[in-house]
C-alpha cells in the first residue's frame, strides 16, 4: 500500500500536497507540477501515489474536489484546501520543522 | 469533526462504489490527456506522446486499486470476509449449528413474543386508533381511598366543556347484552360510547356513518348502533344493504347505521366488541337504572386525548382545577372526588391493568430463558473453540492479531444469533395471537382478544437483544480462545487432564454459571407458581358454589311494581324447589362488571379529615343473602323478609367499615346516613372480596332489597342440584309466572370469580410454559457440558483404569466431581436468588420471597438433572476400553 518513491520521505506527501494547494485550487497534474517546481526539480511525485493521497486527504475533509475547466479548455477535477486542511497544513509544517531541526542537530553533532 | 466526516465519506463510498469508480476513471483519463497534450506540445508524434504519457503515469489500474483502498471501509471488508468464513464453519458443523440456533431461536423468539404482547396489549393496544401516545384512561378516584371508580355523566360533560388542553374525551362503557337475529338470541359484548367516539378515535366506519352529536343525548331516544366487522361477517354474511336494517339489542329494536373497519375491535383490552350504542341508550343496557342526569352515579369509563405538546401533568392540573370547582358547586355528590389521567398500560378498568404485572413476570421469565440459552450456546461455542484450538494457534502463529481473532469469533456468533433472531421473530409472529388460546371465551359469542403486535419498535428491541446475547455468549469463548499458549498448543490436541488446566477451570465456571442461573429461574418460577396457586385458591370470602341466574326483566319491559311482585313470587317458588337450601336476590353480584352503588355517608360522632367526604360502596340484597353466599354474620343479624318498606330502614356493614367508623364500639345499633336516609345498623358481616381477589379490603355496606327495590336483579341460589338441573326447574317456575320470559343459563359463582381473575390464570399458564422451556434448556445445557467434560477426560479415565481402578471407583470419581460443581452452583444460585427474588416482592401474593418450598423444589429438580447428566456419561466412561483410550 505504501508506494511512495524513496525520493520522497515517507509521510510527507500529504503535507506537500496541502502546501501546493495553499494559494490556489489545482488539478492533479498541476499539483505534481507545482511540487516539482517548488522543489526546484528535486522532488518528483508519481501519479501512483498522488491519487491515493488525494482521495485520502479528501476523505479526511482537508481538501475538496470540484469539476472545472483547465487553461486549455479541458475538463479537470480541481482540489481546494478547506479550513481544516489549512489548520492541518500549519500543524504539519510546524511538526516538520521541529523534526528536521532535531535531525540537523544530530547530524551536525557527528 | 473531520474524523466524523471521513467516516461518513467512507460510508458513502461503500454505497456509491460504482459512481465513485467512474469519477475516478474520468479524472485519471483527464490527467492522461493533459500529459499527452503536453508531450505533443513538446514535439512528439501523437502515438509517441500517448505511450510516453502512459509510462509517466504508471499503472492506471494499480493506481485505481490503491486509491480505492483509501476510501473503502476496510473493516466492512474484513467483516464480510469473517461472515463468509463463519458461514462455512456453520455448514461444516451442522449438528452444532442447529442446536445453537434452536437454543437461541427459543430465547430470542420468546422475548420477541413477549415484547409483541406488551406492545399489542399495553403500549399500542388499539389498532387503527390515531394518537395513542396522547391517549389516557380517564378515571375517578376518591380522596383517601385506594382504587378507582367511574365518572358520572354530568361530571363528564363538565370536564369536556371546561377544559382547554384536551382534544377530546370519550365514554366507553363495556356491557354484555343479548343480541337477537330472527329467533336466535346470543350473548355479545358491546360498548356504550359517547357520540364523538368514532371521530375522536379517527376510526371511519367502512359502511354507513358513526354517531351524530345529537344521538348522545335524550333518554333512550336514539336506538342506533354501529356493528363490528365481525358481526357484519358472522351474523349478516356481509350483507351490502345492512345500513338501515334493525337489530334487537337487549330487547330493544336498534337501527344499524354503520359497520366498523375490520381491524377495529373497540377500546377495551381483553374483549373484542360486537357493537356500539350511543350514551343516550344507557338505561337500556345498564341493569342498575337511568344515570345520565345523576351526578352521583359514577359509571363512566373513558379516555381523554391531550392536545399535541401538552404533558400529562399539565392536563392533570387542569382537570384538578375543574374537579375542585365541581366539588365546590356540588358538595353533596362531589366532595372528596377527584379524577386522574392514567397511561393506557395502567388502565384499571380493562384487561391492561390486570395484564401488566402478568406481562412483567412473563418478560422476566423469558429474559431468564434467554440467559440460559446464551449460557448453553456459550458452552457449545467454548467446547468448539477448544476443538478449534489448533486452528486458532496456527492463525496466531502466522501473525493474526488477537483482536482480529476475537472479531472473527464474535462475527460467527453474530451470524448464529442473526439466523436465530430471524427464526425468533417468525416464532413471535406465529405466537402473537397465542395468548387467546389460554382463554376460551367464557360465553359463546363474546370474543376475547389479546393481540400481539410486531412493529418496528419490537423489531428494534429484538435486534438489540440479538446483539446483546451475542456479546454475552460469544465474547467469553472468543477471548478465551485468543489466549492460546503458542509454545504448547501447536502440538497435537488430545484428551486433557482432569484438573488443574485453565481449560477445565473455565468449563467448571460455565457449569457453575449454568447451574446457578437455572436455580434462580426455578426458584423464581416456583415462587410465582405458588403465589398464583394461592390467588387461585384464595377464599373470596363467600361460597363459590352458589348459583347465579340472571333474569332480564328490564329488557322484557317490566316496570318497578310488576318487577317487585314477580321477584317476590319467584323467590317463594324457588325456595320450595327440591334441593334448594336458600335463595335470594342481589342488585349486583360480586365479581361482575356491573358497578355497585356508591354513596357519601355521614356517621354520628365521626369527624372526617378536612376535604374528605367518606363514601362507601353498597349493594341492595334480599333476605337470606348472607346464608346463600355463606358470608358469616359476626355480630347482630341478617336481613329478613319483614325488613320491607314498612319497617324502619336498616343496613349491614362489613368488618372494615365497622372498625373504621366505630372504633372500639359495637357498630350494631349505631346509625349511618346513606343517600339522605339514616339507617340503623343491624349486623356486621365478615369481610369478603367484592370485585377481585387482589383488591384492598374496603368498607362495604348492604341494604335490604325490599326497602330499595329495582327492576333488574340477579337470583342467587344455594342448591344441591347442578346448574343445568336448576335451569329446568327454574324455567318452569318463571314460565308459570310469565309465559314470555325465559331465564338465561345459570352459572356457579366460581365461574364469575374465574372470569374476573383471568389474568392470574394467564400468568400461571405463561409461567408454566416458559418455566418448563427454561428447565428443559437448562437440563440440555447441563447435560451437554457435563458429558463433554467427562468425554474430554476419557484419556485420563482410561489411564486410571489401565492402572487398576475399577468401574465403581471411576464412576464415583466422575459423579463426585459433577456433584461438587452442582452443589457449588446451587449454593451460588441460592445466594443470587435470595437477592433477586426480593425484587419480585409486589408480584408475589402471600408468598415470602424466601419461601422454602420454592427453594426446595429448585434444589431437588437441579440435583436430579445433574445426577442424570453426570451418571450417563460416567457410565459410558467406565465402559471405555483402556487401550483405545490411551491410544488416542
Amino acid at each position: 500500500m505504501a508506494k511512495e518513491k524513496p525520493d520522497l520521505v515517507y509521510g510527507t506527501l500529504d503535507m506537500l500536497i496541502l502546501k501546493a494547494l495553499q494559494h490556489d485550487p489545482r488539478h492533479g497534474l498541476a499539483i505534481a507540477d507545482r511540487i516539482q517546481q517548488m522543489s526546484q526539480d528535486i522532488l518528483h511525485v508519481e501519479q501512483g501515489s498522488l491519487y491515493p493521497a488525494l482521495y485520502r486527504l479528501e476523505a479526511q475533509g482537508w481538501i475538496k474536489a470540484e469539476w472545472g475547466v483547465s487553461n486549455n479548455n479541458r475538463k479537470a477535477r480541481y482540489y481546494k484546501l478547506t479550513a481544516t486542511g489549512r489548520k492541518q497544513l500549519s500543524a504539519e509544517e510546524e511538526h516538520w520543522l521541529r523534526i528536521t531541526k532535531g535531525i540537523d542537530l544530530v547530524l551536525a553533532g557527528g | 469533526m473531520p474524523r466524523l466526516r471521513a467516516w461518513f465519506s467512507r460510508l458513502l463510498g461503500l454505497f456509491q462504489k460504482n459512481k465513485r469508480d467512474a469519477e475516478m476513471a474520468e479524472e485519471m483519463q483527464a490527467h492522461l490527456d493533459l500529459l499527452i497534450e503536453r508531450n505533443i506540445a513538446a514535439g512528439m508524434l501523437p502515438h509517441e506522446a500517448r505511450n510516453a504519457a502512459l509510462r509517466q503515469f504508471g499503472g492506471v489500474e494499480q493506481t485505481k486499486e490503491i486509491a480505492r483502498e483509501q476510501r473503502v471501509w476496510r473493516w466492512a471488508d474484513e467483516f464480510l470476509q469473517d461472515l463468509r468464513f463463519g458461514a462455512r464453519m456453520l455448514f461444516r458443523n451442522p449438528g452444532f449449528s442447529i442446536l445453537a440456533i434452536l437454543c437461541l431461536t427459543l430465547g430470542i423468539g420468546t422475548n420477541a413474543a413477549a415484547l409483541s404482547w406488551i406492545e399489542g396489549i399495553l403500549i399500542r393496544p388499539y389498532p387503527l386508533v390515531a394518537h395513542q401516545d396522547r391517549m389516557f384512561a380517564f378515571i375517578g378516584t376518591t380522596r383517601g381511598v385506594e382504587g378507582h371508580n367511574g365518572l358520572s355523566y354530568p361530571d363528564f360533560l363538565d370536564f369536556e366543556k371546561n377544559s382547554t388542553l384536551f382534544e377530546s374525551f370519550i365514554v366507553d362503557r363495556i356491557m354484555g347484552t343479548s343480541l337477537s337475529v330472527g329467533d336466535r338470541a346470543e350473548w355479545a359484548s358491546g360498548g356504550i360510547v359517547s357520540a364523538n367516539y368514532f371521530d375522536a378515535l379517527g376510526v371511519r366506519p367502512i359502511l354507513g356513518r358513526g354517531f351524530r352529536p345529537e344521538e348522545g343525548t335524550g333518554r333512550n331516544a336514539h336506538p342506533v348502533t354501529v356493528i363490528s366487522y365481525r358481526t357484519w361477517k358472522d351474523r349478516y354474511d356481509f350483507d351490502p344493504n345492512i345500513i338501515g336494517r334493525t337489530q334487537y339489542l337487549n330487547g330493544v329494536q336498534h337501527t344499524i347505521i354503520g359497520v366498523a373497519p375490520e381491524k377495529f375491535h373497540g377500546t377495551f383490552v381483553g374483549y373484542s366488541f360486537s357493537f356500539w350504542v350511543p350514551t343516550s341508550m344507557q338505561e337500556t343496557f345498564d341493569t342498575t337504572g337511568y344515570k345520565l342526569e345523576d351526578r352521583g352515579a359514577r359509571w363512566i369509563e373513558g379516555y381523554a386525548f391531550l392536545k399535541p405538546g401538552v404533558t400529562r401533568q399539565q392536563g392533570q392540573a387542569e382537570l384538578n382545577s375543574i374537579a375542585q370547582r365541581l366539588e365546590h358547586d356540588f358538595p353533596e355528590t362531589n366532595r372528596g372526588h377527584e379524577v386522574q389521567l392514567v397511561p393506557l398500560w395502567k388502565t384499571p378498568f380493562n384487561g391492561a391493568g390486570n395484564m401488566s404485572p402478568t406481562l412483567a413476570i412473563t418478560m422476566a421469565v423469558v429474559f431468564l430463558v434467554l440467559l440460559i440459552a446464551c449460557a448453553n450456546v456459550s458452552n457449545l461455542l467454548l467446547a468448539r473453540s477448544l476443538l478449534r484450538r489448533h486452528e486458532m494457534t496456527m492463525r496466531l502463529a502466522l501473525g493474526a492479531g488477537r483482536r482480529r481473532l476475537i472479531k472473527q469469533l464474535v462475527t460467527e456468533g453474530l451470524l448464529l444469533s442473526i439466523i436465530a433472531a430471524a427464526g425468533g421473530i417468525a416464532v413471535a409472529y406465529w405466537c402473537r395471537n397465542a395468548l387467546v388460546l389460554a382463554f376460551p371465551s367464557p360465553v359463546p359469542g363474546v370474543v376475547i382478544d389479546f393481540p400481539g403486535q410486531i412493529d418496528w419498535r419490537v423489531l428494534l428491541v429484538s435486534a438489540g437483544i440479538c446483539i446483546l446475547s451475542t456479546l454475552v455468549f460469544a465474547l467469553v469463548p472468543a477471548i478465551h480462545a485468543s489466549h492460546v499458549d503458542l509454545s504448547g498448543a501447536l502440538k497435537s490436541d488430545g484428551g486433557g487432564v482432569v484438573s488443574g488446566s485453565s481449560r477445565s477451570r473455565l468449563r467448571s465456571t460455565l457449569v457453575l454459571v449454568q447451574v446457578s442461573l437455572s436455580f434462580v429461574l426455578l426458584a423464581g418460577t416456583g415462587l410465582l407458581l405458588e403465589s398464583l396457586a394461592k390467588i387461585q385458591n384464595a377464599n373470596p370470602g363467600f361460597s363459590t358454589d352458589a348459583i347465579a341466574c340472571p333474569i332480564s326483566l328490564f329488557s322484557a319491559g317490566y316496570k318497578l311494581d310488576r318487577a317487585k311482585s314477580f321477584q317476590t313470587e319467584l323467590l317463594d317458588r324457588v325456595r320450595t324447589l327440591p334441593g334448594v337450601e336458600s335463595a335470594t336476590f342481589a342488585r349486583v353480584i360480586p365479581f361482575s362488571y356491573n358497578v355497585f352503588s356508591s354513596s357519601s355517608i355521614e356517621v354520628d360522632g365521626y369527624q372526617p379529615p378536612p376535604n374528605q367526604q367518606p363514601t362507601v360502596d353498597y349493594v341492595q340484597v334480599a333476605e337470606d343473602y348472607f346464608a346463600t353466599l355463606g358470608i358469616p354474620i359476626v355480630s347482630g343479624r341478617e336481613f329478613t323478609r319483614t325488613d320491607d318498606e314498612n319497617a324502619p330502614p336498616i343496613a349491614i356493614v362489613n368488618e372494615t367499615m365497622a372498625a373504621k367508623y366505630w372504633p372500639g364500639k359495637n357498630a350494631v345499633g349505631q346509625r349511618v346516613k346513606v343517600t339522605d336516609r339514616w339507617l340503623e345498623i343491624v349486623g356486621i358481616a365478615k369481610n369478603s372480596n367484592y370485585r377481585t381477589k387482589l383488591e384492598p379490603t374496603m368498607p362495604f355496606l348492604y341494604v335490604p332489597l325490599r326497602q330499595n327495590w329495582g327492576v333488574q336483579n340477579t337470583l342467587l341460589v344455594r342448591t344441591r342440584e347442578t346448574p343445568g338441573a336448576l335451569l329446568n326447574a327454574l324455567s318452569r317456575e318463571v314460565h308459570a309466572l310469565d309465559a314470555n320470559l325465559a331465564p338465561r343459563m345459570p352459572s356457579r359463582m366460581q365461574e364469575q370469580v374465574d372470569e374476573m381473575s383471568y389474568s392470574q390464570r394467564l400468568a400461571v399458564t405463561l409461567v408454566a410454559v416458559f418455566g418448563t422451556m427454561a428447565l428443559f434448556l437448562a437440563a440440555i445445557g447441563l447435560y451437554a457440558v457435563m458429558s463433554y467434560s467427562v468425554s474430554q477426560g476419557t484419556r485420563e479415565l482410561g489411564l486410571r483404569m489401565a492402572l487398576g481402578a475399577d468401574a465403581g471407583s471411576v464412576l464415583r470419581l466422575v459423579l463426585s466431581r459433577g456433584l461438587r460443581l452442582t452443589t457449588a452452583g446451587i449454593a451460588l444460585g441460592a445466594i443470587a436468588a435470595l437477592v433477586l427474588t426480593r425484587l419480585m416482592g409486589n408480584l408475589l401474593y402471600q408468598v415470602s420471597p424466601r419461601d422454602p418450598i420454592a427453594y426446595g423444589f429448585a434444589l431437588l429438580v437441579l440435583l436430579g438433572v445433574a445426577l442424570l447428566a453426570c451418571f450417563l456419561p460416567a457410565r459410558r466412561a467406565t465402559r471405555v476400553d483402556p487401550v483405545s483410550a490411551l491410544r488416542v
